[in-house]
């Protein structure tokens, strides 16, 4: 299998990165666009905020080629559906784009969704033409009722946003990805390269992650090793892992021993 | 007249548009949104959209977000 055979589709668009990378956190725009250029991401997060009218602050978009780019505008501090879908409609008003991250936060201390408020903003916005990747529980019975609303992925966190706490439970993960057909990408919770791989073994179309190469000691470095990590959990689930046992079993021949 | 720019009230003259508005604020109209009243304005309205004396007016562009 060639990377380039093994593509992502999501809303119909076609992906060869399965790493997706938000913008938050780093110490400058030109760390951010070198962790983006390393991490090899298609789709990278964004924030829809007031424009600073002091005109001598620089922009994100500055620095980033957007030909080279699917921004995908996130919901984040939204904690009710209504200001999750109008800060929507503004994203696809600055952007031009249907492709939205939607979350609807239940709780500054844990960040985790609010699952009604979730269901209810995605239900209008895919009425209303959006792509809808939502930001959810690891809960197979919400990703089923996003999937049936229409939305183009689930994105179930594998720990709290910012936590780098890793995939806590890989067996919902799991259940998730029996039960459900559109994409799965774990989104939140990443902490190192092994975290991202182990999300890819479990067969995860994708992972979406900010912090865990933001906030790193080397930013530009993580960004690479987790592109690595991405790249080989994904080869590594599609190869098929020998089943785990309990005792030995020697790789080389007994025949022709000396003794 | 005053209107209420991102929740600050700024003075602008009368007549004012959205699109004379971000002109004189130095905005490039590609990369942000306008909402008037908490309704959108799309972009190919900005030239013909009025102001008026106490409108709340809303601008958004794209930062770094996770």
């Amino acid at each position: 299998m060639t990377q380039t055979a093994d593509k992502l589709i999501i809303g119909g668009r076609e992906f060869t990165s399965r790493l997706m990378v938000g913008t938050g956190k780093y110490a400058s725009f030109e760390q951010t666009a070198r962790a983006l250029e390393m991490s090899g991401a298609e789709i990278i997060t964004v924030a829809v905020r007031r424009v600073n009218l002091d005109r001598s602050k620089e922009s994100l978009l500055d620095y980033i080629d957007l030909k080279k780019y699917t921004l995908l505008p996130n919901t984040a501090g939204c904690y009710t559906a209504d200001d999750a879908v109008r800060t929507c409609r503004l994203a696809r008003e600055a952007g031009m784009s249907d492709f939205v991250k939607l979350e609807v936060l239940g709780d500054e201390k844990t960040l985790f969704p609010d699952n009604e408020e979730l269901l209810k903003a995605a239900k209008i916005l895919v009425a209303e033409g959006f792509t809808v990747l939502p930001y959810c529980s690891d809960d197979v019975i919400v990703c089923k009722k996003l999937e049936d609303i229409g939305c183009a992925a689930v994105m179930p966190l594998g720990a709290p946003i910012g936590s780098g706490l890793g995939i806590r439970n890989p067996y919902n993960i799991r259940i998730i990805l029996e039960n459900v057909s559109v994409p799965v990408i774990v989104d939140a919770g990443v902490g190192s390269a092994s975290d991202a791989a182990i999300a890819m073994e479990l067969g995860c179309a994708g992972v979406l992650m900010n912090t865990a190469i933001a906030g790193a000691q080397d930013p530009i470095a993580m960004a690479e090793a987790m592109k690595l990590a991405v790249i080989a959990g994904r080869l590594s689930f599609k190869a098929g892992r020998i089943p785990r046992k309990l005792y030995a079993n020697a790789s080389s021949p007994l025949d022709g021993l000396i003794v | 007249m005053q209107i209420v720019l991102n929740g600050d009230k700024v003075e602008t003259s009368d007549g004012s548009t959205v699109e004379k508005l971000l002109l004189q604020l130095g905005i490039s109209r590609d990369r942000v949104a306008v909402e008037l009243n908490a309704d959108i304005v799309p972009k190919s309205d900005y030239e013909k959209q009025l102001l008026s004396d106490g409108d709340k007016i809303e601008i958004v562009h794209f930062v770094g977000g996770g």
